[in-house]
């Protein structure tokens, strides 16, 4: 893979392309852009026939070894690889270790293993194991294995440093197996950049992962706990900085627009693309405007009465605090989202984002949302998943036009302003 | 090839009988609704609240549904006719542009809910969700219906178990007569909305037939034949079809309610019935059942976890051209999409084997087909359920 950038704003944001994708290197991903997130190759709730009603998805799947650890039996008798046991064609396939919708239970990790959860327990992986699944799932690209438990409220200064610690030394052995291997020829590896909130420990592991022959980098462990936004931020700029500029950032575990915006500014490039679908799950519509083209009509008028999706803002639904992310917060309604069992979407036959040209959008109306979430019915998940994975989508198309016009300030204001939150 | 329409002025049906099995009591016709034209015998698939099982309307447009069931009771309550008026009725609600039956309540009235009373008036029966009482009329239901606007409205009828016996049937079946002229009375879209009256009589060959006489004097664009596919015994089920059928007009569509296991339908159809409706195949789906010419398979059993197959490798549906049983296997572990994959397979087999059954006795070859069909279905001969090989026999088909 190739990182081509196109424009840098302010020596941190990002706006590019990803290319040389897929194992015939005809794939690419623009940037800063999103990841397809999947249950053992499926988006949640889709077939392939309700999934391509989308248009301009993603090329690239995510998967994730917490789903298909337990499998590694059946895909080593299939011999195929993953994407041809899935019946992805014409995919990139990204394998992770965890799924970022489900955190895991902790306390499991050794100096030598990791855990996943399958639906059947806990599967330890050493890196023997890690690699052997790497190589019956055959993915384009994956993250090494790495010790991420370091989000829980006062993580020890020791404990970060052995995740990092652990973290390299994985790092270095799955190098190692997968320079041998000939099933892994073309795949690439990203390293995972560790150290909790500790700024040293985050950069000694940015700074010692970039000296390894890694296709890219993973940025892990800031997903949940109580770390402060701010901090966050910070952590994050310092360890893109220690960062080749030529080689992709994922951040994993960080999905909400504000974030994804502060995150962005702060040099990631690459997200996973859980948030759709936990807003899915609590039977929520993503709603919020990422529109900044301008309209002289529109002009000089208070922003409120712009758009009047202000009127949805739930008032039911709790804006979460600045500083405070924990752990139930994750299934906690946001500010950009509105929740469509609520009773005033009855009779509300407007479809979920006017103008928005999803199949669920062009097809459906709240009221109809509303009555199948209320009478608990599967469609509700299917066609919310559809809206809400397009819609994601087109926050980030639109957060590539923002840079590429140098627009980034008025996006993150109109973001913003929906969340309630100053930036 | 006969076309007469019905006797009422605007008629929102045309039967077309395309063909008539020689040798059985079987018909292929197509169905002219408002909506579009329904090639019969036809398998209905059931979309009880207003919405097919995470099936999407263009996913069973492009299954070839024709036309599928909603049901007046669930959307009665929820979200309520006044709403599903104002969507436009259930058409525009769910947004099904395709041909909609609405049953009448009636079986969900005796099957789900604490039954308060049935008397003349109707049913009154206590509401699940606030607990305050119901009636459920003729006039209601039809009433309802109106305000779903479905092409097809079924009457409400005095249901009764099949397994009931003694005067309680009786009453039911007169009741359900007087039922029927209070529905057709009540209909205030005869001229766009079809009413179907529902013929009882239980086990009873007596009033089944008293029933015959007094309904096919009304002037309704179709019949059903109810109160069966209960738990009754299957010898004495299909002898009750069979003396419908043989009572009920040949101009006319006969509709079978609640049949759709696959044998069911086959003998069913030689028995001279056109349409059908069950639950069975979305249902089973949801619990990885998938249906298959030679019986069903349990995707989730652990013998399908490396059988790289797929479901039927004869199947055109979308799971079986991508899908394996495997990965169908895998994903019922980490996602609620393999049940949509299995309904939409299902609903593909059902479909599927309406149209071969339809194609067959067009070409006159559906003697034929019933045995091909049999020996696909069961091992061996002396395995086939003997009340199918009694009934086939009544209709001149001999089995092996």
């Amino acid at each position: 893979m190739k990182l081509e950038l196109t424009r840098v704003v302010q020596g941190r944001s990002r706006l590019g392309v990803l290319k040389g994708l897929g194992r015939t290197g005809q794939h690419s991903l623009e940037v800063p852009g999103c990841l397809l997130h999947t249950h053992v190759g499926t988006v949640p709730h889709l077939t392939q026939e309700t999934l391509h009603t989308l248009s301009n998805l993603t090329s690239v799947t995510q998967v994730t070894l917490s789903n298909i650890a337990e499998h590694q039996e059946v895909l080593e008798e299939f011999k195929d690889g993953f994407r041809k046991f899935a019946g992805l064609h014409d995919t990139v396939l990204y394998c992770s270790l965890h799924d970022p919708a489900t955190p895991c239970p902790t306390g499991y990790t050794t100096n030598k293993t990791v855990s996943v959860w399958g639906s059947g327990g806990r599967i330890e992986l050493t890196v023997a194991k890690f690699m052997a699944l790497q190589k019956t799932v055959q993915p384009d690209w994956y993250q090494s294995m790495a010790d991420g438990e370091t989000w829980q409220n006062n993580t020890s200064r020791k404990r970060v440093r052995k995740s990092v610690d652990r973290t390299l030394a994985h790092l270095d052995e799955c190098l190692l197996v997968h320079q041998k291997s000939q099933e892994l020829e073309g795949v690439e590896m990203f390293g995972v950049v560790e150290g909790g909130d500790i700024l040293e420990e985050r950069v000694r592991s940015a700074r010692e992962t970039a000296k390894r022959p890694v296709a890219g980098f993973c940025l892990d462990g800031l997903q949940m706990g109580s770390m402060d936004r701010a901090l966050r931020t910070q952590l994050i700029t310092a360890v893109t900085k220690e960062l080749p500029e030529d080689k992709p950032r994922l951040l994993q575990g960080v999905g909400q627009p504000d974030e994804v915006l502060a995150c962005v500014e702060a040099g990631v490039d690459l997200f996973e693309s859980f948030f759709p679908f936990q807003v899915t799950e609590r039977g929520c519509a993503l709603c919020f405007s990422f529109d900044i083209s301008p309209d002289p009509e529109l002009a000089g008028r208070a922003p409120h009465a712009v758009l009047g999706l202000d009127e949805e803002r739930d008032t039911a639904g709790e804006t979460q605090q600045n500083g405070d992310f924990n752990l139930e917060d994750q299934t906690q309604m946001t500010s950009f989202e509105i929740n469509l069992k609520d009773k005033r979407y009855q009779d509300d036959f407007r479809p979920l984002v006017e103008g928005c040209g999803c199949y669920c959008c062009k097809n459906h109306q709240r009221a109809y949302l509303h009555h199948l979430l209320v009478t608990n019915e599967l469609l509700a998940g299917v066609l919310l998943m559809i809206h809400n994975t397009a819609h994601y989508h087109a926050f980030f198309g639109a957060l590539r036009e923002a840079l590429a016009n140098d627009k980034l300030d008025l996006l993150k204001r109109r973001v913003l302003r929906e969340s309630g939150r100053q930036t | 090839e006969s076309g007469l329409p019905s006797l009422s002025a605007a008629s929102p049906l045309t039967l077309r009988i395309v063909a008539e099995c020689p040798v059985t009591k079987a018909r292929a016709c197509d169905l002219i609704l408002p909506h579009c034209a329904v090639s019969a015998p036809v398998f209905m698939p059931v979309g009880t609240q207003g919405t097919l099982k995470g099936i999407t309307v263009d996913q069973l447009e492009a299954l070839g549904c024709q036309i599928c069931l909603g049901n007046t009771y669930h959307l009665g309550m929820r979200p309520g006719p006044d709403l599903i008026e104002k969507a436009n009725g259930l058409h525009g609600f769910m947004n099904w542009k395709r041909n909609l039956l609405t049953d009448s309540g009636g079986f969900q009235m005796v099957s789900l809910v604490e039954l308060s009373e049935v008397t003349e008036e109707g049913v009154k029966f206590k509401s699940p969700y606030d607990g305050k009482e119901i009636l459920l009329s003729p006039e209601k239901s039809i009433s309802i219906q109106n305000s779903l606007g479905s092409d097809i409205m079924m009457q409400l009828d005095d249901v009764v178990s099949s397994t009931v016996t003694g005067p309680r049937v009786e009453e039911a079946m007169h009741r359900s007569i007087r039922w029927l002229d209070r529905c057709i009375a009540a209909n205030k879209n005869p001229d766009k909305q079809n009413l179907f009256a529902i013929i009882q009589g239980g086990l009873n060959a007596e009033l089944r037939k008293a029933c015959l006489d007094e309904m096919t004097q009304r002037d309704v664009p179709g019949f059903a034949i109810g109160g069966l596919s209960g738990g009754e015994e299957k010898n004495d089920f299909w002898r009750m079809v069979t003396l419908s059928t043989d009572h009920l007009p040949r101009q006319k569509p006969r509709y079978l309610m609640g049949v759709g296991y696959a044998v069911d339908l086959v003998v069913c159809v030689a028995l001279g019935c056109d349409m059908f409706d069950c639950v069975f195949p979305t249902r089973t789906a949801r619990f990885g059942s998938a249906l298959v010419p030679w019986g069903s398979l349990q995707v989730k059993h652990k013998q399908y976890a490396k059988d790289f197959q797929p479901i039927d490798p004869d199947c055109q549906c979308p799971t079986c051209k991508r899908h394996s049983r495997a990965y169908l296997h895998a994903l019922f572990k980490s996602d609620t999409a393999a049940m949509h994959h299995i309904t939409i397979h299902n609903i593909a087999y059902q479909l599927t084997l309406m149209r071969s059954v339809r194609q067959s006795i067009v070409e006159g070859r559906f003697p034929e087909f019933i045995r091909t069909f049999m020996k696909r279905m069961f091992p061996s001969p002396d395995q086939y359920p003997s009340w199918a090989v009694d009934a086939l026999a009544s209709v001149n088909v001999t089995l092996e």
